[in-house]
């Protein structure tokens, strides 16, 4: 997984491994799983309206499916430009 | 052309090298954005997805050849600390006749807007802050859909 923007701050890393824990399949699954782990985590998965996701660099709505080697990224919506 | 990194860029230097490219371009349009210095902002400091960024960038260029016959874009964002007054991004579109060089201009500043993976965050005196989403950006994405 990758974290980006105050995601990461809150989170505390920029990225990390997981082995996809069992009966998590979506992206929605594995953002509240993460929420559930408390702390920084809690606070920055909270309100699953204010992120945005994006799978293999490919932004992905949350009900995306996820398979085991994917690049789960988790940000706020973008402000570039 | 797409690039995406710290470097300032040369506006002049860049649309002469895309008029090269193009070969017989009637028309080029061209964005530059520069940071505001608005209510004591002393810099922005952009971070972005580096394994995504050129990869959107490249989907809409890609996209934005398809709707308009284009003969060369070239897309220059910059990332890192930028101080009020220095040029953020630069979009430049040739093509044989105007109306596709502006349409095409206009319809990639406002995809790069909502889609590119890029975030700024605005330093002040008091500390910094993340710069909230616009839906006035979704919006004008949004009038490019069909």
């Amino acid at each position: 997984m990758l974290y980006f923007a105050w995601v990461r701050q809150k989170v505390g890393r920029s990225e990390e491994r997981l082995d996809l824990p069992a009966g998590i399949a979506t992206v929605r699954a594995l953002a509240e799983f993460l929420e559930r782990r408390g702390g920084g985590y809690a606070q920055a998965f909270a309100d699953l309206k204010r992120l945005r996701a994006a799978v293999n660099q490919e932004h992905v709505p949350f009900d995306s499916a996820l398979a085991a080697d994917d690049e789960v990224a988790f940000f706020p919506p973008v402000t570039g430009g | 052309m797409i690039r995406v990194g710290p470097d300032d860029f040369d506006a002049a230097a860049e649309l002469a090298a895309l008029h090269a490219r193009a070969g017989d371009a009637g028309a080029v349009a061209t964005f530059t954005g520069h940071v505001r210095g608005e209510d004591g902002l002393a810099a922005l400091i952009l971070e972005h997805y580096p394994a995504m960024t050129e990869r959107e960038i490249a989907r809409h260029a890609a996209e934005a050849e398809r709707r308009w016959p284009l003969l060369g874009v070239t897309v220059i964002h910059r990332v890192g600390r930028l101080v009020p007054g220095a040029r953020i991004v630069f979009v430049a579109v040739a093509a044989h006749h105007r109306r596709a060089a502006f349409e095409a201009c206009e319809f990639l500043m406002d995809y790069l807007k909502v889609h590119a993976p890029f975030w700024k965050q605005e330093e002040r005196v008091g500390g910094t802050s993340w710069v909230e989403a616009k839906t006035s950006d979704d919006d004008a994405a949004e009038r490019w859909r069909r």
